[in-house]
């Protein structure tokens, strides 16, 4: 399998304060990377280098073979798309509108959107079980309907690659498997490589297939779920007491927490 | 879908027509149809055709401004004189106006202070080559109170007759002086707003956020800044010759919103269409409600503009 990105031994951060240090890895086609860790340990700040949102102040980010420093922005916007974790739109759009948006990167600026871009951004909606709402307003959407219409938008874009920053963190657990259902689904079937940060250590464990443990801007861990969701690794880095079982249905890793406990207290 | 939209621009566009006919044959002085096309009134009809002209360039100048204003600093309230550009212009006028200098170049006077006062409010927000919303709004503000404070100022100390002479432009006037003039101010806008129009796409990615803006291969600082200089120079040029129109730039392109949804490839086209035709009809208001002296527009613009913007507000509310 192809590597799409490939960072190697980046630095990076905001007002050259560094918040990533001496990071590298790669992505390869068809994975579904999750990235977790603490509080401020540079998940984000990862997702945004890899996205080109900054750039590294030292390091390089190798994007298909090309220096991504080199790649204009709207070929960086036809490769990779990313969806932030809260998308609030203050203008009442409609939702093909909003869709139909993921087709700017491929459109020079006065041309207009063609056939080919509506039946793409209509196949997008229909992917994500959301051509129901095209033509309703944006603003009147609930959580789990915008979250769906903003991964619809995302997907129109036709990315290599799809970035998403904590997107499960404003629904219930029902939106929370619905979203990321359509994730693992898009990722078998469509091929597409995804990249996710993630809270939910037991959301990471039941679905990607490598895991990036990320502690002050390094990597402490990386592997399969199994392998990163140990005990050992997460009260050292998260300070608190887990018990780590296998899911009895899927056998995936599930880390239980332990309210009260002393290692808690002391901190 | 397509149909509504049609009927609903052919419908604006007679109501600009017809708001066009009504700022031609009503004016300050009454004259009956045949009277006005009369060879002795040749100038009186050339005059209100100035006039209608006029009041095209400075509304949809003043909208197309707001829109780019709210949409690019994503704030309901943002208007085109929330650069500074309003005082920065008074300023400018009063200064000239007390150090003496001819009437005829008071305009120059009020462009140059509303493009200094720009750049001085977008050098103060200017932080490591990167503007911020916030800090825009705030030095905009604060530029505006300060160069208010000093338009005072020098105002308190005059003689009366300066006094008089800023009058009309703290709130505006479509009276046209200077006919080459009038052909600079509107070649200047008309370029601006088409050069805005290239850039409807990137408004539309801006207006559902920066970072959003950004992953969709947006060059967002280059796109901010390049705006907010059309933004200057065409608020600079309207308000050199109309002075402060208040009004029409905040609620119209809220209306368009309304009327026509916030796809800026078609709202910046029927904001132009909207705001001239409101900006007409005021001006009739202006000049026909207490005949033959003159309200002055910016008057008009906001007791008019007050209530629709109140009623618009409610019912979006109640939705």
């Amino acid at each position: 399998m192809g590597v799409l990105l490939k960072a190697d031994k980046i630095f990076g951060g905001y007002n050259n304060k560094p918040v990533i240090n001496n990071v590298s890895l790669e992505i390869k086609q068809g994975d579904f990377l999750g990235i977790i860790g603490p509080n401020g340990g540079g998940k984000s700040t990862l997702l945004r280098l890899m996205s080109r949102a900054i750039l590294p102040t030292k390091g390089k980010i190798v994007l298909e073979g090309e220096d991504l420093r080199k790649i204009n922005s709207k070929e960086v916007a036809r490769k990779i798309a990313f969806i932030p974790q809260l998308t609030l739109i203050n203008f009442s759009f409609t939702v093909w509108e909003i869709v139909l948006m993921g087709r700017i990167p491929h459109l020079s600026r006065l041309k207009a959107e063609g056939k080919k871009d509506f039946s793409i951004a209509e196949r997008a909606l229909s992917l994500t079980d959301a051509l129901h709402l095209k033509n309703r307003r944006i603003d009147e959407l609930s959580a789990g309907e915008l979250q769906r219409v903003i991964i619809a938008k995302a997907l129109a874009q036709e990315p290599l690659l799809l970035f998403l920053d904590e997107p499960t963190s404003y629904l219930d657990i029902g939106h929370q498997v619905q979203t990321l259902d359509l994730l693992a689904e898009l990722n078998q079937k469509n091929n597409l490589s995804i990249v996710i940060v993630l809270h939910d250590l037991n959301l990471a464990g039941e679905y990607c297939k490598k895991i990036i443990l990320l502690n002050e801007g390094e990597i402490f861990e990386q592997g399969t779920p199994a392998q990163v969701l140990t005990y050992q690794n997460i009260e050292s880095l998260y300070k608190t007491v887990v018990v780590v079982k296998d899911n009895p249905i899927t056998l995936r890793p599930h880390v239980l927490l332990i309210p009260g406990n002393k290692k808690c207290k002391q901190e | 879908m397509d149909k509504i939209l049609k009927r609903k621009i052919i419908l604006l566009s007679a109501i600009l027509v017809l708001a066009v006919i009504l700022g031609i044959l009503k004016g300050s002085v009454n004259l009956s149809f045949s009277e006005l096309f009369s060879k002795e009134n040749r100038q009186i009809l050339n005059f209100r055709f100035v006039r209608v002209i006029l009041a095209i360039v400075a509304a949809s100048g003043l909208s197309i401004c707001g829109i780019v204003l709210q949409a690019i600093l994503r704030n309901p309230l943002a208007e085109p004189y929330l650069l500074g550009t309003s005082s920065g212009a008074g300023l400018g006028a009063v200064i000239a106006l007390t150090l003496g200098v001819a009437v005829t170049y008071i305009p120059f006077a009020a462009f140059i202070g509303a493009i200094l006062s720009t750049l001085l409010v977008y050098s103060i927000s200017r932080e490591r080559g990167k503007i911020g919303v916030q800090s825009l709004i705030l030095s905009g503000v604060i530029v505006s109170i300060a160069f208010s404070a000093i338009i005072l100022f020098l105002l308190s100390t005059s003689e009366r007759q300066t006094l008089h002479g800023i009058s009309w432009w703290l709130w505006g006037n479509l009276e046209v002086f200077d006919y080459k003039l009038l052909i600079i101010v509107s070649v200047i806008v008309a370029l601006g707003i088409f050069t805005v129009y290239l850039f409807s796409q990137d408004l539309n990615a801006i207006s559902i956020g920066e970072e959003e803006a950004l992953h969709l291969g947006v060059n967002v600082e280059l796109v901010k800044k390049i705006l907010l200089f059309l933004v200057s120079l065409i608020t600079a040029a309207i308000i050199s010759v109309c002075g402060v129109i208040g009004f029409v730039g905040l609620i119209i392109p809220h209306i368009s919103r309304l009327v026509i949804g916030p796809n800026h490839k078609l709202l910046i086209p029927v904001s132009c269409i909207l705001s001239s035709a409101f900006m007409l009809l005021c001006d009739s208001f202006a000049r026909t409600l207490f005949s033959p002296s003159e309200i002055p527009i910016g008057v008009i613009t906001a007791i008019v503009g007050a209530p629709i913007f109140i009623i618009l507000l409610k019912k979006s509310e109640a939705r």
